[in-house]
């Protein structure tokens, strides 16, 4: 007790305020997201249950819903092959959810690799471990470009020769062989090397899903922000935290509440860590650039 | 460009050197991905591809490694391969000898296949080319021997199509024939029911990728025989063709041997269609005169 006194943790204070469920809240929706589909992946092969055929990449449901990973068959495209009709409605079907909801979504409420780094995260936290190397976060973009050159030269679905997303995913319902050596790997090199070093830094699949998600209507905004103690919780918890300082900050340079940076995962952290509810789940077209006069709008809505 | 301060040159070169950085960086990992890519295109001889799956080079391109053919075969004959199996990672394969290809008549692997790694232009089972059986050992296959196993002529979906049994004399015994399996490649699908069920502790015939298993003729080859057919005669006058001298021990024969001056044909003791007496009637050894 007089540790965590001591040395505040992130979020204790949210958790004072509004209780561990609440303060919890979205983390557990986004865990239940991520291990329910991953659950509906295998209870075909652990219970013969086949709800969903197939993996991350391309899977089939209930024989009516083809599903593709558009960025893999953007690479296939690249490597001069085109899916068939069900997988070419797969990707449309994809592409449009992730327009929609946001393309990071992919990340934060799907992709298993998501609860390693995660992990890697929080204990990375909790040993304060600090420092350690750093990249550009660009350097993903610069790892999608070469996927798909690479690609194109090679005429071999490149970054499957090694993407631990499907490695894990895959070997998680067909068989996991030695790529638990990967999923090992990348925790430890988010955990000592480099801060969210995988998911933030270098994975092109995150990158590829942070374009598509560029105009997506449904983001996170601070509409509270005036309400802001400074806490700094949101920063520590969010991993892509520069994505927060524009629309947290933003009021005096006349920029709206809602996060637009397509890097956002929409993972809601944010809204469970702060104290003061600041963040909210919104539309982007919901961004007026000033919300400092709080009490005024309350007033007039009344 | 002149007019640019020196803080707005230092950006400049600070981006110009961050790029270089990045493309240096990224260009090596993805020089180390290309040459991975290049190794992996090296599919293990052994390793067969499910039906209608296009060439190696495409398939790599094509298959987006869902595992959904893997998933719709009804005897568990695919399996996507791990990162430590010598296939590119996540794509489907089988090994004949633990579970061949039953060859199911509607093909549900092809169909289930959403991209065109498997060909949907394959309908017919009996097209498909996984590979090809190869007798690969003929000094322990046991109809070699002289035995008669014959389970992998049995065996085959394609009997006596894709493998005959071809008698010749076994001159081991003198008395004996002996029927070797002989696959004819253009019926052979490669499903690997025959390695399977090879009877060896190792089998003696396996399915070979296409590249592996076939000789390929030079392209201005022509075979006289099917020449003649085609012309409906011989291309040459053979009358008037000049024998060279068959140089021979003095007095000996060779059996079956044909002189296209004389139009005589040597007789071929223990051949097919040779004169019965010319077949010793015991082996050797037991007496009587060969």
């Amino acid at each position: 007790m007089s540790q965590i006194a001591h040395q505040k943790r992130v979020g204790a204070e949210a958790v004072e305020e509004k209780g561990w469920l609440r303060a919890h809240k979205w983390l557990i929706l986004r865990r239940i997201s991520q291990f329910g589909i991953l659950g509906l992946f295998l209870l075909g092969p652990l219970a013969g249950i086949w709800f969903v055929k197939g993996n991350l990449n391309y899977s089939y449901t209930l024989g009516v819903l083809p599903l593709t990973d558009p960025f893999v068959a953007l690479q296939s495209l690249a490597a001069g092959h085109v899916p068939e009709t069900l997988g070419l409605i797969g990707v449309a079907i994809v592409l449009a959810f992730y327009l929609l909801v946001g393309g990071r979504v992919y990340c934060s409420w799907v992709c298993p690799v998501n609860v390693v780094t995660d992990l890697a995260g929080w204990l990375r936290d909790r040993l304060g471990i600090k420092g350690g190397s750093s990249l550009s976060r660009h350097t993903r973009y610069w790892i999608l470009g070469m996927t798909l050159v690479g690609s194109a030269l090679t005429g071999v679905v490149l970054w499957e020769l090694v993407n631990p997303i499907s490695m894990l995913h895959r070997g998680l319902i067909f068989g996991l062989g030695t790529a638990w050596t990967v999923v090992i790997a990348i925790f430890l090199f988010d955990l000592f090397v480099m801060t969210r070093g995988w998911c933030g830094r270098l994975c092109p699949v995150g990158a590829f899903y942070g374009l598509v998600g560029r105009w997506s209507p449904v983001r996170i905004s601070a509409p509270k922000r005036a309400a802001c103690n400074d806490c700094m919780d949101c920063f520590e918890v969010c991993p892509e935290p520069q994505v927060i300082r524009p629309a947290l900050k933003g009021e005096a340079k006349g920029i709206g509440p809602v996060i637009l940076a397509p890097n956002c995962t929409n993972c809601g952290r944010c809204i469970d860590v702060c104290s003061k509810d600041v963040f909210t789940y919104t539309l982007r077209f919901n961004n007026p650039a000033s919300t400092a006069p709080l009490v005024r709008v309350q007033t007039e809505s009344k | 460009m002149n007019s640019k301060s020196p803080k707005s040159g230092a950006a400049r070169r600070q981006f110009i050197f961050d790029s270089a950085k990045m493309a240096c960086g990224v260009g090596m990992l993805g020089l180390g991905l290309g040459l991975y890519a290049k190794q992996s295109k090296a599919l293990p001889a052994l390793a067969l591809r499910p039906p209608g799956a296009l060439p190696e080079d495409d398939f790599l391109g094509a298959c987006i490694r869902c595992g959904l053919c893997v998933r719709d075969c009804p005897y568990n004959t695919l399996e996507l391969a791990k990162p430590e199996t010598p296939v590119a990672t996540g794509t489907p394969f089988f090994n004949a000898r633990n579970i061949p290809c039953e060859m199911c008549e509607d093909i549900p692997c092809v169909k289930a296949c959403p991209t065109k790694a498997l060909d949907h232009e394959l309908v017919d089972i009996n097209k498909a080319k996984m590979g090809i059986a190869v007798l690969i050992d003929h000094e322990t296959c046991l109809n070699f021997l002289g035995l008669r196993c014959d389970v992998c002529y049995r065996v085959c979906p394609v009997i006596d199509q894709a493998i005959t049994l071809d008698m010749v004399p076994n001159t081991r015994t003198g008395r004996h024939a002996m029927f070797l399996p002989t696959v004819h490649s253009e019926h052979c699908t490669g499903c690997g029911k025959c390695e399977k069920s090879c009877v060896l502790e190792e089998a003696a015939i396996r399915v070979l990728p296409p590249k592996l298993a076939k000789g390929e003729l030079g392209k201005h080859y022509r075979v006289g025989w099917d020449e003649q057919k085609k012309a409906g005669h011989s291309l040459i006058d053979e009358s008037k063709m000049q024998d060279l001298p068959d140089r021979l021990p003095e007095g000996a024969v060779l059996p079956g041997h044909y002189d296209p001056a004389s139009g005589h044909t040597e007789s071929a003791r223990g051949m097919p269609g040779s004169e019965a007496g010319a077949i010793p009637r015991f082996p050797p050894g037991l007496g009587g005169k060969p």
